[in-house]
């Protein structure tokens, strides 16, 4: 009785059903629909911006009025290669960004390592959230906070005092500390992904076969986790590399390539030169990409 | 020893210097004034019934709502006497303001020397029909229709207040008290890496004007009148002073935050940031150095686009009515530019402090103003290095 009721055929007379029944027959068009949005968003908003940005970098401004003149030129890509200070600048952005990224991967290692082998199910979720926690904080927050810990008197002189050192102060070194402290969740979280897909049976066969555990660790865990580390660099690497408010919280009288943007936009007005700028991390993070690809870690993101 | 006496002769030059030197770099910059023709605006004909809103866009200190110092307030009351609710942004640098301007969100802005004129060649502000604002009469004569304030005769604006940048110290830290900006430039001070220095390529002239009382051989006559030469020479003292300066700053709340914890304990300012240090028990303490100072002579400007005129109108009468045009005074640190605010501070002697009506005195800071090619000492046969090369060289400096 049931069963007679639920395949007597529907009347499709009314447009919805009519629409949905079409829809069922062209899976196509269903995910067209599905995946318009998000890729107008990709398009127009991502792809569209960076195309302006690049075309911008073409033009210049009017120095005393600080109109856009839109004539085209090289000249601001002119002044990138010829002045030596964009080089240094340059350098030493990739080298922040390098070196949060390294201080990143050398504390999370060991962190995701035993949240993914050594805990019970119930610790893991408690540590991810515990991992997490700083994230729910505002950037600025801590960034102030690691301001006032810097400074001259506060925590970090206060506790290194007593043995004989002194906190760094602001500059390069505060840069880094305070970077490598906000992107760490970036880093861990990858990290511990991967870890926690590697069987631990791996772990035993190489125990059973008569590795001891720093072998174990350099053939087996360092290998299969290697990905996960890639990916989670592309996060802290890339953060690294276009931020400019920590540097001008903490970072004294340095300045990286986001402080020359914001400076060409915020001060300067030139916008093109800011343009012309800011290509830079773009063409440093395709190379980065690029490189990431081959190894096989955009994969695991 | 040797360079004390070698200090102390520098100082004598220099003081000679500045006197003689200053003036001609004022009436000069008269002539950077008439360099371009600015679009031609109206101006608003007659004041109608304010439009409920208005966009500020001031200098810290400039429009207090409260939101720093509930006790400081002067924007609440504009609100409940115009009907116009009031937004405030204020900004670091006349770099960011001309940034912010050409947003067209802002209605009105307090511009220095160093924004005006760039504000007024590019269309983004009108000129002012100072007729609707009433207390415009009571403004001392020496502020009206300067070359920052006015093209060929036309008013851009209505005078808000001038004043210097300081050299800034802290006094229990700092002995003895520094009179002099070489405290700020000397390679083997004992305060290095304690030094904090204004983070805009226009601080550029405050190591020209340094230079033009240490280096008489570069005859430096205004600070915003370099040429390759002069400008070079300032470039470099910039980059020998970057080793010794823990931090560049725009925003002065860092900067007093800076003094009070003593990660900077010497360096320039502006008064608002020593009282706000000051309130926070810090003990600062601020000069106009031997050589002299730069400084600011502001003006409130409508902005061509704005769509709430008659907000601005009412708000620049009310900014510079006697008694607000003295609560900013005394709560920035500046001379007012009401002659009848003086009656007006809570601090009696507030307009001989900071010389209110003193011409001869105002004449001696050497305001902001944009460099442009044309050097606006009056000279004519060197080009100048205008602003563009400014900021690239601002860059450089700090490396």
């Amino acid at each position: 009785m049931t069963a007679a009721i639920t395949n007597t055929p529907r009347p499709a007379g009314s447009p919805r059903r009519r629409l949905s029944a079409y829809l069922r027959r062209t899976p196509r068009l269903r995910l067209g629909i599905l995946l318009s949005a998000p890729l107008a968003w990709l398009g127009v908003a991502y792809l569209g911006a960076l195309a302006a940005l690049f075309v911008t970098a073409f033009w210049s401004t009017d120095v005393f009025t600080g109109r856009v003149v839109v004539s085209w030129s090289l000249d601001n890509f002119a002044t990138l290669a010829r002045d030596a200070v964009y080089r240094t600048i340059t350098v030493r952005t990739v080298g922040v960004a390098v070196i949060v990224t390294l201080v990143d991967a050398v504390i999370a290692f060991p962190m995701a390592f035993a949240m993914a082998k050594f805990t019970s199910r119930r610790t893991q979720r408690l540590l991810v959230i515990a991992v997490m926690t700083p994230l729910w904080a505002s950037y600025l927050v801590k960034a102030y906070a690691w301001r006032s810990m810097l400074s001259g008197n506060g925590v970090l002189h206060w506790l290194l005092v007593p043995v004989g050192l002194d906190g760094p102060g602001y500059g390069l070194p505060a840069t880094v500390i305070t970077l490598s402290y906000l992107w760490l969740p970036y880093m861990i979280l990858p990290i511990y992904a991967g870890l926690d897909r590697l069987p631990d049976s791996l772990l035993d066969a190489s125990g059973d076969l008569g590795a001891r555990s720093v072998r174990t660790f350099l053939s087996v865990v360092l290998p299969l986790a290697l990905p996960a580390v890639i990916a989670g660099s592309i996060f802290t690497f890339s953060l690294s590399l276009g931020d400019y408010i920590a540097v001008k919280i903490v970072g004294g009288t340095s300045q990286l390539l986001g402080n020359v943007v914001y400076d060409n936009i915020g001060a300067a007005n030139n916008l093109p030169f800011a343009a012309t700028v800011a290509t830079v991390p773009v063409v440093i993070m395709l190379l980065y990409l690029a490189a990431a690809r081959r190894t096989g870690a955009v994969d695991t993101l | 020893m040797k360079n004390t006496a070698l200090l102390a002769g520098l100082l004598a030059a220099g003081l000679v210097l500045t006197a003689c030197g200053t003036t001609s770099g004022n009436t000069a910059a008269t002539g950077g004034g008439t360099a371009f023709t600015p679009p031609s605006l109206p101006a608003l004909g007659k004041l109608g019934a304010g439009e409920g809103q208005l966009s500020v866009l001031a200098w810290p200190g400039y429009a207090e709502n409260g939101s720093n110092d509930p006790k400081v307030n002067w924007v609440t009351p504009f609100e409940q006497e115009s009907g116009c609710k009031v937004n405030v942004k204020p900004f670091g640098t006349s770099d960011e303001a001309i940034s912010l301007m050409k947003t067209g969100q802002y209605d009105v802005v307090s511009a220095s020397g160093d924004a005006s004129l760039r504000l007024i060649a590019s269309g983004d502000v009108e000129p002012v029909n100072t007729s609707l604002v009433p207390n415009y009469a009571d403004v001392f004569g020496f502020l009206k229709n300067q070359s920052w304030n006015s093209v060929a005769g036309v008013a851009y604006g209505i005078p808000h207040g001038w004043g210097a940048n300081l050299l800034t110290w802290r006094s229990d830290k700092v002995s003895p008290a520094p009179t002099s900006w070489s405290a700020l430039f000397d390679p083997n001070s004992k305060y290095k890496g304690k030094i904090t220095a204004y983070d805009s390529p226009i601080y550029i002239a405050d190591a020209a004007l340094y230079l033009k009382a240490h280096q008489p051989g570069l005859g430096i006559r205004s600070p915003y009148a370099l040429d390759s030469t002069q400008f070079q020479a300032a470039v470099d003292l910039l980059k020998k002073q970057r080793p010794l300066v823990s931090e560049y700053w725009s925003d002065y709340l860092k900067e007093s935050q800076s003094l009070t914890s003593g990660d900077a304990v010497l360096g320039t300012a502006w008064q608002v940031t020593v009282n706000v240090a000051k309130t926070g028990g810090a003990p600062v303490e601020s000069t106009v150095p031997s050589e002299g100072a730069t400084g600011w002579s502001d003006t409130w400007m409508v902005a061509a686009k704005s769509q709430h005129k008659n907000c601005a109108y009412l708000w620049m009468n009310y900014i510079i009515s006697p008694k607000v045009n003295a609560q900013v005074a005394e709560y920035f640190g500046e001379a007012p530019a009401n002659s009848k605010a003086c009656a007006q501070t809570s601090d009696t002697k507030h307009c001989d402090t900071y010389h209110a009506g003193d011409s001869a005195y105002a004449s001696k800071i050497a305001y902001w103003t944009t460099p442009i090619s044309q050097c606006l000492d009056g000279r004519t046969d060197v080009k100048c290095e205008d602003y563009g090369a400014w900021t690239q060289a601002w860059t450089e400096i700090k490396g």
